[in-house]
């Protein structure tokens, strides 16, 4: 498959007011409101088109799989620091396109931080490079950013840049026996003080912390905070960020609630798991969708059903009249046609 | 590169007219119209672009920010927001027939929530004054432009702004969790959460960088970080500049982020030296300043591993801070390497383009020759862990001449910067400055989407007009002037 290819379908499915639906490996069908449309598959779109370690910044094809990009970093001994989760087989085009991060978004920053450049192919079959390839660039609105976690609504991600950084020198990982309120408390007060935290994950009364640094710095931090070494951190750790823990497993409904990491516990009745520091919090819940995203409202964050057998509540929670105007109206700009994965963030869009 | 735009408003029946409509909601000492009172802002930090505002504008609530807009959106009046107006790209350039709206008297900080590691501030509050009203909880905000204690956050918001950690710490986009403002139309919105990820497509980016063309700012989410125990720097001499560049690129090779990497050559170290007595190696080709922080623990290794980097690529002199007095007076002369260059020349001229910094050697090469090509002298500041170079070209603005020769000698070192892979500007924000080699970096398509953006938010195109983005005719007509390689035709025109 080529750019070019690309252009063709989009342009005809424009013309015929035919919706797309863009899709890598198919690991994240789940993700979002039923993905509809015939099928652009973007995986034969694929390699690395430039990667210079010391630069910190790798372009690939949107058709590459996570697992080779990430293994092609890990030679030089880099990696993307926002711990993408992959779900499967999922490809870099896919990852940007959802927008999520694993668990050290907490210290390290979140998938958009490190996207600096996009190429897109849009609705109107416009190739459009946004972005760049260097750390610092203010040239033009932020589109790369806008690309990530849009759902392949505006565009084909044909191509991404990435800041990649260093691995973390040393790991280590504590476990301590506290209760939801406690560890929330304890989280807060950790990251405001300079420790190097790099991942924080509670559930049934135990706080698994994972500190990331140079050795000294991490054995100094151990011993400051006590707790107990926690035993095959990196199996722990990967069932945290790609839902392998048991914690996952089942049919109930789990929903993402994102809050201010100080919100208190929030009483809802199910089972939770609890990251990025009290910010991020998994629920598995048959409460009803409005009781769950109004809690979260009310701690002045938001709830997105991530994985149910139905979505009829819709994947995302609503957004007010101003914004979806302003979303409606990007839509418009970058696919008139409304082809490009329609209904996949929200409907109408 | 410069002008001074025509005089205000030939037309003062519209002038009288908009004053008077807002007069009716803000007091009479908030709006502004005689030019005694309008000159102190008809320009911004690019002082070569001049322009009395028709109407300043000073209100000092949302609900006045929310009519000021509404007011000129239904008289059709364009407007341009502005903060401490130290921006280098002219962004707030007033316009002659609208209003500059002044967010000066957004001075609170709000909140700060030292266990939620968040303040909330009004536009006008200044970056440095964040860090201030953090400090007693041991809490910071990172980005650090080195105009921080004037420069306010509003600005910063519009400018994406950096400093000298962007490469550990990142830039305003990355620091900054949600802002609250108003539509061009006055409609209020709020995009970002101190939540993660809020829904939807990321309007936060788009609006961080967007140079006050999309909404304007009324209060802005920041993220506090703690502030690392200690920092050290290391200073190294180098006696060839490739060599610095190639030591660069060997430390973030070795897997060090530095807190910051920056580098100075030869004229610059010797105009920042005799200005502060920093205590840099004037003898030099250039130096390299690389700090760590962290803890103690942290900073004692890699500073000794940066030391050991740097010494295998060539530094001919490593000295490490000893104490915090030091590692000041080590960064002094690097934060006052602007002024002293305005020491040893009538005017000077700073860029800000960004490159991949494998090409770091390629383009000193590249800006020695234009020195010799044009005649000017050109130091160099670079925030070398980015790539951002600050190339600083000396001239008379009293010889017309040496003006033309400097505006042809930094369009040629941006469209170098472009064909290398990298960007127009790092930091500074494009603005009326750099509004023609966006033309240079981008292609009709891209520019057409920027203006998809633009009229998603501001159908009108009444918040500050004409900057940033700039008309495919515009753009057709610099690519027909350089046609004539770098000899432009019609000297008469007027060029921005």
């Amino acid at each position: 498959m080529s750019l070019a290819l690309f252009r063709d379908v989009i342009a005809d499915a424009a013309a015929r007011r035919a919706p797309l639906r863009l899709r890598g490996g198919g690991s994240k069908d789940f993700f979002g409101n039923e993905p509809r449309g015939a099928l652009l598959d973007t995986r034969s779109y694929a390699g690395v088109v430039d990667y210079e370690p010391a630069e910190l910044v790798v372009t690939a094809r949107c058709g590459t799989p996570l697992a080779e990009l990430e293994r092609i970093l890990d030679e030089q001994g880099q990696c993307l620091p926002f711990e993408p989760p992959h779900f499967g087989a999922a490809t870099l085009g896919g990852c940007i396109a959802s927008g999520l991060s694993g668990p050290r978004r907490m210290s390290a920053g979140a998938l958009r931080d490190f996207v600096l450049g996009v190429k897109l192919i849009d609705g109107r079959a416009r190739e459009l490079d946004f972005g760049g390839r260097v750390m610092k660039n203010v040239a033009g609105y932020d589109v790369s950013r806008l690309a990530a976690g849009s759902l392949g609504t505006l565009g084909l991600i044909a191509e991404a840049s990435l800041k990649v950084l260093p691995r973390p020198e040393h790991e280590l990982s504590l476990a301590f026996a506290f209760a939801e309120a406690e560890a929330i408390e304890a989280m807060n007060r950790w990251a405001g003080q300079p420790l190097p935290l790099s991942a924080s994950a509670w559930r049934e009364g135990a706080l698994q912390v994972r500190l990331a640094g140079a050795e000294p710095a991490v054995r100094a931090a151990a011993s400051r905070l006590g707790g107990e070494p926690l035993a095959d951190a990196g199996a722990f750790w990967r069932g945290v960020r790609e839902h392998s823990d048991a914690f996952f497993a089942g049919a109930q409904p789990l929903w993402r609630l994102a809050v201010p990491s100080t919100t208190p516990p929030l009483g809802l009745a199910g089972r939770q798991l609890i990251e990025w520091g009290g910010a991020l919090r998994w629920l598995r819940s048959d409460a009803a969708a409005d009781e769950v995203r109004a809690a979260a409202k009310r701690a002045g964050g938001h709830a997105t059903l991530f994985r149910a057998p139905d979505k009829a509540p819709g994947a995302f929670a609503p957004l007010d009249e101003v914004l979806m105007r302003l979303h409606r109206a990007l839509k418009a700009e970058f696919d008139p046609a409304g082809i490009l994965n329609p209904g996949r963030l929200y409907a109408g869009l | 590169m410069g002008e001074v735009l025509s005089p205000v408003a030939e037309n003062r029946s519209r002038q009288r007219e908009v004053a008077a409509a807002l007069r009716a909601f803000l007091p009479q000492r908030a709006v502004l119209f005689d030019e005694e009172d309008t000159r102190p802002y008809e320009c911004d930090g690019l002082t070569a672009y001049r322009q009395l505002p028709m109407v300043v504008a000073l209100p000092e609530s949302e609900a006045q920010v929310q009519r000021v807009l509404a007011t000129c959106a239904a008289m059709g009046v364009p407007v341009v927001p502005r903060g401490a107006g130290t921006g280098l790209s002219g962004g707030a350039l007033p316009p002659g027939d609208g209003v500059l709206l002044s967010m000066a008297k957004f001075m609170r900080v709000l909140r700060v929530d030292p266990l939620a590691r968040v303040a909330v501030v009004q536009p006008g509050v200044r970056n440095a004054a964040i860090s201030e009203a953090a400090a007693p909880f041991g809490l910071y905000y990172a980005p650090d432009p080195s105009s921080q204690i004037a420069c306010t956050i509003g600005g910063n918001v519009a400018e994406n702004s950096g400093g000298v950690h962007c490469l550990k710490y990142g830039l305003t986009v990355h620091n900054v969790l949600a802002v609250r403002g108003f539509t061009a139309e006055g409609e209020a919105i709020r995009v970002g959460s101190a939540a993660p990820d809020a829904p939807g497509y990321d309007l936060l980016a788009l609006t961080i960088g967007s140079e006050g063309m999309l909404c304007v700012v009324t209060e802005v989410t920041v993220k506090l970080l703690p502030k690392p125990q200690c920092a050290r720097v290391v200073m190294a001499s180098f006696d060839d500049v490739e060599k610095a560049g190639a030591a660069v690129a060997a430390v973030i090779g070795a897997g060090i982020i530095p807190a910051g990497l920056e580098m100075m050559d030869r004229p610059a170290t010797r105009a920042a030296e005799e200005f502060v007595h920093a205590g840099y190696d004037v003898d030099a080709a250039a130096i390299l300043l690389c700090e760590s922080d962290g803890s103690a623990e942290e900073v004692g290794h890699e500073i000794a591993r940066v030391e050991a980097v740097l010494k295998a690529a060539g530094a001919t002199r490593c000295t490490v801070s000893r104490d915090e007095a030091e590692r000041l007076r080590f960064w002094s002369g690097r934060k006052a390497a602007f002024p002293a260059v305005g020491r040893i020349s009538p005017d000077y001229y700073c860029m800000d383009g960004t490159i991949p910094r494998r090409r770091l050697g390629e383009i000193l090469r590249f800006i020695g020759e234009l020195e010799k090509k044009y005649r000017l002298r050109c130091p160099n500041v670079f925030h070398a862990g980015d790539g951002n170079l600050h190339p600083l070209i000396l001239f008379d603005a009293a010889n017309a001449d040496e003006l033309d020769r400097t505006e042809r000698f930094a369009t040629e070192v941006l469209e170098k910067c472009v064909a290398v892979g990298g960007t127009i500007t790092g930091e500074h924000g494009v603005g009326v400055e750099k509004i023609n080699q966006m033309c240079a970096q981008f292609r009709a398509a891209e520019l057409e989407a920027f203006f998809g953006v633009k009229r998603a938010f501001d159908p009108r195109g009444l918040l500050n007009p004409g900057k940033a983005v700039p008309t495919l005719a515009r753009c057709a007509e610099y690519r027909r002037m350089h046609v004539h390689g770098g000899e432009l035709p019609h000297r008469e025109l007027p060029r921005f």
